[in-house]
């Protein structure tokens, strides 16, 4: 069976419950590319993760439109990380973090030279944001602006 | 990475690597630290394999020999919580820690304020 097609799974779903279709963000132009300046051993990777993780101690995410980060020290203990949305079954990732914010996975790969080191944090949001707009204008900014802080030479996306 | 490949081939980012799991287990499954380093390490390989914008590397892996997952996502009922516009924490603990103080995050973007100039005098 081929992967699951969740935008006319979706679409269909909505129709089904009488809600206005939902707008896709589509864009078909090519997207920017950027070559490596290094290898990956020696790249300094920061992890992006959308699917509502946060810290015991921090402030959780609200499930409407929030736009808000949350800088997570890449050292933090597994133990210590929180997740909460509206959208997806969270049983698995609040048993093991790590399947939506792999920062065990990373940090192993880190010693091992994989990878050259994260950055000194990972930054998470709340992916259940129904505006493109504020996503495009209010929130890639602002991680823009942390990742290039920290010298972040890779990024790795991990949305849910 | 991924988990929903027509989404993210709609988005088109730059590089993408898609695993076929069911949504919610975007890096692995939970508990199996060996199946999420492989899978890692397949997904980051793509940073240096993929040469043309927009390609998406599909990783070899497979949830289980079952797939009746993919007939079940979204099929149903809505199971969505509602969209409640205050914090929700996982536990009521986690309510108490954070204290009714504690700072969001700081509002300090270079950036923004640069994207809220530039959509000023670009009329937008």
């Amino acid at each position: 069976m081929g992967p699951v097609e969740y935008v006319p799974r979706i679409r269909q779903q909505y129709s089904r419950l009488g809600y206005q279709p939902y707008q896709w963000v589509s864009n078909p132009e090519p997207p920017p590319w950027q070559p490596l300046r290094k290898p990956l051993a020696r790249s300094r990777l920061a992890l992006i993760a959308s699917g509502g993780i946060y810290v015991r101690g921090q402030v959780a995410f609200h499930h409407k439109d929030d736009v808000s980060l949350r800088a997570i020290p890449t050292t933090v203990r597994t133990r210590d990380l929180r997740v909460t949305h509206f959208a997806y079954d969270k049983t698995d990732a609040r048993s093991d973090p790590n399947v939506v914010f792999p920062i065990d996975t990373l940090r192993a790969l880190a010693a091992e030279g994989f990878i050259g080191q994260l950055t000194k944090h990972a930054w998470t949001f709340m992916g259940g944001i129904y505006s493109s707009r504020r996503v495009r204008e209010e929130l890639a900014p602002r991680i823009v602006e942390r990742l290039l802080a920290e010298g972040a030479e890779l990024a790795l996306l991990v949305p849910v | 990475m991924s988990s929903a490949l027509d989404i993210t081939r709609s988005v088109n980012p730059p590089r993408a690597a898609f695993l076929d799991y069911p949504l919610g287990h975007t890096a692995g499954q939970p508990h199996q630290p060996g199946l999420q380093l492989e899978i890692m390490r397949e997904a980051l390989l793509a940073f240096e394999s993929l040469t043309v914008a927009g390609s998406v590397k599909m990783l070899p892996f497979a949830w289980s020999t079952d797939e009746s997952w993919k007939l079940q996502a979204f099929a149903g009922d809505d199971t969505r919580t509602q969209r409640l516009d205050t914090p929700q924490y996982q536990s009521e603990e986690d309510r108490i820690a954070a204290g009714s103080d504690a700072p969001i995050e700081s509002d300090q973007c270079q950036v923004c304020r640069h994207w809220s100039g530039a959509q000023v005098r670009g009329g937008g």
